[in-house]
Order: C-alpha cells, then structure tokens, then sequence
C-alpha cells in the first residue's frame, strides 16, 4: 500500500530523473556510431609497442580522411574517419604502419555507407514505433476482459507510459557518457532498447495480471475492496518476484559487462540501465497510474 | 506420483544426451595435417563437426562487404530485376568459390523502402582479412555491355562525336555479360590479331539477332566495365549467336579478358557501399570472454536460486541446465550464427528464463502462507502462475520478431534469433520441466525440515 499511497513522490521522482534526460539530451544530444552516420572505423594494434597518438595523428594529415585517434587496451588505437573507399583504405593502413616500418595487426576496419547509416536509422525508429504498438495492442488484448473500473485499453496506454520512461532513461545516460566519455550510438544501443522495452513489459505485466485476478476474487466475494487497495495488494504480492527476476537478470548482465566481450560493453550497459529504469516503473509508476487514471475516471 | 518420477526421468535422460551431442559435437576431428604459425607453437588444424557452433564473422574473422547493385537501367526498361540479381548472385558466387574461401555466403538483400529500394548484395568470406585480397576477388569479374551508337549522333563528324560523353553517344541495350554462355580465344585468319569470340546462349543469341536485323548500318559499340574497347559497324544480321571483338589486344589481354568472361561477367554494376573485417585476434579474445561470461552468470544465477530458493531453486538450477543444453543444441541444428550479440542476447536469456521458475515460487510460498498443503500449494503455484508467463513473454516475442525483421546487421538478427529461441524454450523448461522434477520429488511432509526446504530468503 504504501507505493500507491505515495505515488505522488515516486511520480516526481521519475518526472526528475526524465526530466534530467531530456535535458541531457537536449543539450549534448547522441553521438551516432558510424553504423548510423557512415564512416570507417579501424582498430589496430602495434604488437611491438604503440607509436604516440600524434605520430599516428601526424601520418593520417596528409589523407584527409578526417581521423579520430583514440587510445584503447594497451597497445591499440581505435581510428575513426569518413567513409573510405578501397584504395584509401590501403593508403590509411599504409600511414599506420609509417610505410611498413611498424608491424601492426588488423583488429577491424568497417566502412559503412551513409546510405546504409540512413536506413538504419530509420529502421530503428520504426522497430521502435512497431514495438510500442505491437504492445499496446496486446495487453489492450490480454486484458480485454478486465473492464471495469479502467478500461483493457488504458492498461495498454499505462504501459507505454511506462515504456517510454524506462526508454529515455537509458537515452539520457548516453548522451551525458557521449558527452564526457565519447561514448557513440549504434545499431546495439537500439536493440539493447528494444531489449528493455521487452523486459519493462514483462515484468509490468506481472503486476497488471495479479490486479487482474485480485479484481476476478474481489468481484466473486463481493468484498468491495477499493481499487487503490487491490492494487497495492498487487504491487506488494508481486513486489519480491519483480525484484528477484531483475535480479537475475541484472546480474547476467553485470557479469557480461565486466568479463564479456569488448564489443559488448555498452550494450549491455545500456541494457543494465533500461532494465533497472523498467523494474522501477513497473512497480513505481505503472500500477500507481492505474490508480490516478481510476480516480480521474471518478471526478 | 510414479508417473512423475518416470517423466523426471525421461527429462534428465534426454536433457544428458543433448548435453552429450552439444559436447561431442564440439569436440574437434583431429586431422593429420599440422601447421605451425608465426609463433612457432605448432597447431594441429582441426576439422569441425557438422554440427559445430556456426560463428558469426565477429567471432572468427573474416570480411563481410555490402555491395550495391546500380539496377537503374533494367529499371529504366522494365526488366527482370530479380533475375538479374539472382544471376549477379551466381556469378559472385561461382568466383569466389574458384579461390577456395571456406563457407562463404553470398546472398542478395533487398533494401526496402527505407533503403530506396535498392538492391544489395552481401558477401562473407570467412577467414579473408585482406580487404584487397577480398575485393579483388570480386571485382575484377568484368562488366561487359553492347551498345548503340545513339541515332541523333549518327553522321556526326568526329571532332563532334569527341565532344559528346559517352553517356550521351551511347544507347544502353538489354544485350549483357549476362546473356553470355562462354568465351575464347581466337586469332583472326589473315591478320594472327588475338581476338575475342563471344558466344551468346540462346536468350543472348535471339536478342543479339534482332539487335543486329534492326539496326544493320549502325554502330554497335562494346564495352568493357564502363570503357568502349570495340565500335564496329554491324553490316548484316547475326543469327549464329557469336561476336568476336577485335579491340587491339595484345594476347595477355586477350586471354585475360576470356578468363574473367568466363568465370562470369557481371549482369550489372555494383559498387562496395560497406566492408567490415574482422582481425583473427580480436574474434578469438571475443569468443573466448562471451564463454567465460556465459559460464560466470550460470553460476551467479544457480548460486542465487540456491540461496533463495533452497529445494525449488535447486530444481529450477537443474532446469536451467537443461534450458542452456536445449538452446545450444537448437543453436547446432537450426543452425544459428553465434554473433558477440548472440551470445550477449543468450546470457539475458538466462536471466530472463528464471523469471517463470521464480514467478511460480513465489505463488508456491504464497498458497503455502495461506495455509494450503505442500502438494496443492505447488499445483496452485504452476496454475496460477502461468498466465502472466504466458503473457509475460508474448511480449517478449513480439520484441524479438519485431527486431528480427528490422535488424540492419547479421549481428543484430543473430540478438533476435537467439532471444527468441531463449524465449521459447525457457517457456518448456521453466514450466514443464521444473514441474515434472518437483513432482518427482514427491515431498509431502508437514515437518520444519520439509517446511525449511521450501521456505525462501529469510523466512
């Protein structure tokens, strides 16, 4: 009961933490990976010890491509540039390597094409769109049944609410670690929100279901419990297994974080964040609204 | 309760031989040959398994290159699109296959409305981390078209005709490389000038005899990726369906120009729109820390249950067991290309799969608090529990479809697939499994130490 009673101060706490997003990425905006943008990215490694970032900065001037040297593990750059054709991307290999004088390793070179960029940037923002709606669409399905006193409906529009909180969180964070830490946006960022959208329902629903049931006994005794109270009776019978299942997932991806691959680093940072902002909003906000939109209903 | 213990056992027994099939499956056939690398460290080169774990291009190494194929001409004509990159596929593939790359792929994409509707071809080549040595291999396969003088431009003197582009002098046909059944090598009669004999298949004969009856007198240029390399005149209709082209070669040229002809010419210009490549090192260090991070959070995960949890937790740690060798083996027979996404994406899904088991615990303890007996306690926990599973992960599944069809890269696709199957077969071990185990059990006592066992957390 207590997360119903005091719904205001959880509603004006997540209004805070989005309204620090929004801020967030107003002011420093996402930082497009070239997966987006098109570009060419190569890391390299000089097995026998690395040049300085100037020298290699130094050797890359005279292509024009553009080059963003950046550090990474002990003796790579990371070397960011415009899209590349072939015979410029043998010339940049050749620069790196100061003309064959310094043995280097290939780690990975892209090219991407801003066209490529384009599209999928646009398929990620129908992916988006499409989930959002596939969802809304279901739950208004699964809990067509439940209609009184909020509408199946509602619970969809609750739940996407809910979404686009759990959303922007994650967004938010990466346009402060873009600002400060270079951190870019790619194709990963996206699945890795589509991946939360995922989860924030699931675990959202887990609430609306045992509200859903609560509401089926409540009708069958005639106890005529208030809304605000099956609710909180929800929240808290659900609370322990919310907390547990993200848990366990939280803990995976903890562990991939720190032990799994490179490549998978900010996504599943991305993921951590989404998922720890969706089991708050399912608990926290999600069902609480239901109670504001009953006693909006009501007035 | 016989009937359970029977089913638990049937479950475990199947479970090991997937287990089995997965590990031995894994297990490299040695092959007699032994190499040495650069370090020295001999290695013994290993024939894998036909079933073993299809790694994505970011796990091994390799290049993967998107090239986009200009089909604004057959566009233009009304032509067969999808003919056209279907045989660009078997030209493409056909060469690569000639430099021995082991497991390419080489498929055409559409891009869809949000790509322009282009239409892409991706080519893998594992193992391939020479971006020239791969890009050569693909490119140098000849374009070769026929062209006619354009009529406006006829009669035109030739410092005129100088000033026009080849754009503007030259009408495109629907006569290709494409149409072109082979290639040789000839020397003409007269002059020992190497020549070039074109012979057409029979689509490529019938056009070229009509390209020839209609336009006798004119100027039929040929062009070789992009260049004019022969303009004669056509004086008759050619029904034989050959050409020869004289283009001044020198005989390396000629038979060059054969060669490549015949390992396939181009039906249409393509032009490289993305590459990646992938270092062996870096593929390696990626698989190697995706297993630790998969073994890691099996453990944490068991680990956790087990505490919490207690007796159920440990079921449930056994049904997570099974859960990991079902998914592999699926992985194995679908097959399904391990991506550093996919891996990341199976992870979660061990995260995720325990989410049913902990959501019918939960109800266990509940019915339990309420006073019911073990047994019942248990039948109402699965029973009452399944419904928000079920909805639970429809709207898992509905992610994982969604960004499956949207996915813009082979790694992302690999996520959703994954995930997918995560979803899935966590619904059958979760539920079915960890219920079958728990019946198995047959545990009925009212005692503290049975009560303990079933308790959870703190309490």
């Amino acid at each position: 009961m207590f997360i119903v009673t005091h719904r205001k101060f959880f509603y004006i706490l997540s209004c805070l933490v989005i309204a620090a997003s929004v801020a967030a990425l107003a002011l420093w905006g996402l930082k497009p990976g070239i997966d987006f943008k098109g570009g060419s990215l190569f890391e390299v490694t000089y097995p026998d010890g690395k040049p300085e970032k100037a020298l290699v900065e130094e050797a890359l001037k005279p292509l024009e491509v553009d080059a963003s040297v950046r550090p990474t593990k002990e003796q790579s750059y990371i070397i960011r540039m415009k899209d590349l054709t072939e015979t410029e991307q043998g010339a940049v290999r050749d620069a790196v390597s100061f003309k064959g004088t310094k043995k280097i390793v290939e780690e990975r070179f892209d090219t991407i094409g801003p066209l490529l960029g384009k599209e999928a940037v646009g398929k990620s923002f129908v992916a988006i769109a499409l989930v959002i709606l596939c969802i809304v669409l279901f739950i208004t399905f699964a809990f067509r049944r439940v209609s009184l006193p909020v509408a199946s409906w509602k619970y969809g529009i609750i739940t996407v609410v809910a979404l686009l909180h759990d959303v922007l969180v994650p967004i938010g964070a990466f346009a402060f670690f873009g600002h400060y830490a270079g951190y870019e946006v790619d194709t990963l960022f996206v699945t890795a929100l589509l991946v939360v959208l995922g989860f924030s329902v699931h675990d959202t629903i887990v609430v609306f279901d045992r509200v859903r049931e609560n509401l089926k006994v409540s009708h069958e005794v005639r106890d005529r419990k208030d809304f605000s109270t099956i609710v909180g009776d929800s929240i808290q019978q659900t609370f322990v297994r919310s907390i547990n299942t993200s848990l366990t997932t939280v803990l995976a991806l903890l562990v991939l974080y720190f032990i799994g691959p490179e490549i998978t680093k900010h996504f599943s940072l991305a993921l951590l964040i989404g998922i720890i902002a969706g089991t708050y909003s399912s608990i926290f906000i999600g069902s609480p609204l239901l109670v504001t939109v009953e006693k909006w209903q009501k007035k | 309760m016989w009937k359970y213990r029977f089913g638990a056992f049937v479950i475990l027994a199947v479970a090991a031989l997937v287990g089995y099939f997965v590990y031995t499956t894994e297990l490299p056939v040695p092959a007699p040959v032994t190499l040495t690398t650069a370090s020295t460290t001999p290695v013994t080169a290993t024939v894998s398994s036909r079933f073993a774990f299809k790694l994505g291009l970011d796990l091994r190494s390799g290049s993967h290159l998107v090239y986009r194929a200009d089909t604004s001409r057959l566009e233009l004509e009304g032509g067969d699109i999808q003919g056209a990159m279907d045989s660009l596929r078997e030209v493409i593939e056909k060469r690569v296959n000639l430099f021995g790359v082991s497991e390419p792929i080489v498929q055409v994409e559409e891009g869809g409305v949000l790509g322009g509707g282009e239409q892409r071809l991706i080519v893998e080549l594992p193992g391939v981390t020479d971006l020239k040595e791969a890009t050569d291999m693909i490119g140098v396969t000849p374009l070769l078209e026929f062209k006619l003088l354009n009529p406006a431009l006829e009669g035109l003197p030739e410092e005129e005709l100088a000033k026009k582009t080849l754009g503007e002098a030259f009408i495109a046909t629907p006569l290709t490389g494409r149409l072109l059944e082979k290639a040789q090598l000839v020397f003409d009669q007269t002059t020992r000038e190497p020549q070039v004999l074109l012979k057409f298949n029979d689509e490529g004969s019938k056009l070229f005899a009509k390209l020839t009856k209609e336009n006798v007198g004119k100027t039929l240029a040929i062009f070789l990726d992009g260049a004019p390399i022969s303009v004669p005149v056509i004086r008759q209709e050619i029904t034989g369906g050959t050409a020869t082209i004289s283009g001044g070669f020198t005989p390396t040229e000629a038979r060059d120009l054969v060669r490549n002809l015949n390992y396939g010419a181009l039906p249409l210009p393509i032009a490289l729109a993305s590459t990646q490549t992938v270092g062996a090192s870096l593929g390696d260090e990626a698989t190697a820390a995706g297993v630790h991070a998969g073994l890691w959070s099996f453990a944490i995960i068991a680990l956790f249950l087990i505490i919490w949890y207690r007796l159920p937790g440990f079921l449930a740690t056994i049904a997570l067991a099974i859960y990991v060798a079902l998914n592999l083996a699926l992985f194995k027979l679908i097959p399904v290309t391990l991506t550093a996404a996919g891996i990341a994406a199976f992870i979660l899904s061990l995260g995720m799969a325990v989410d049913a088991n902990i959501l019918i615990f939960e109800r266990m303890k509940e019915e339990l608090r309420k006073g019911r007996v073990l047994p019942d306690a248990i039948q109402e926990g699965f029973h009452r529990a399944w419904s928000s599973i079920r909805d639970s992960n429809t709207s898992s599944i509905i992610t994982a479809v969604i960004l499956y069809y949207f996915a813009s890269t082979p790694m992302i696709k690999g996520f959703a697939l994954v995930f997918f199957i995560g979803v899935v077969t966590s619904m059958f071990t979760a539920i079915t499994a960890s219920r079958t185990l728990l019946k198995a059990l047959g545990v009925k006592g009212e005692n503290k130490f049975v009560k303990a066992l079933f308790g959870s957390g703190v309490n």
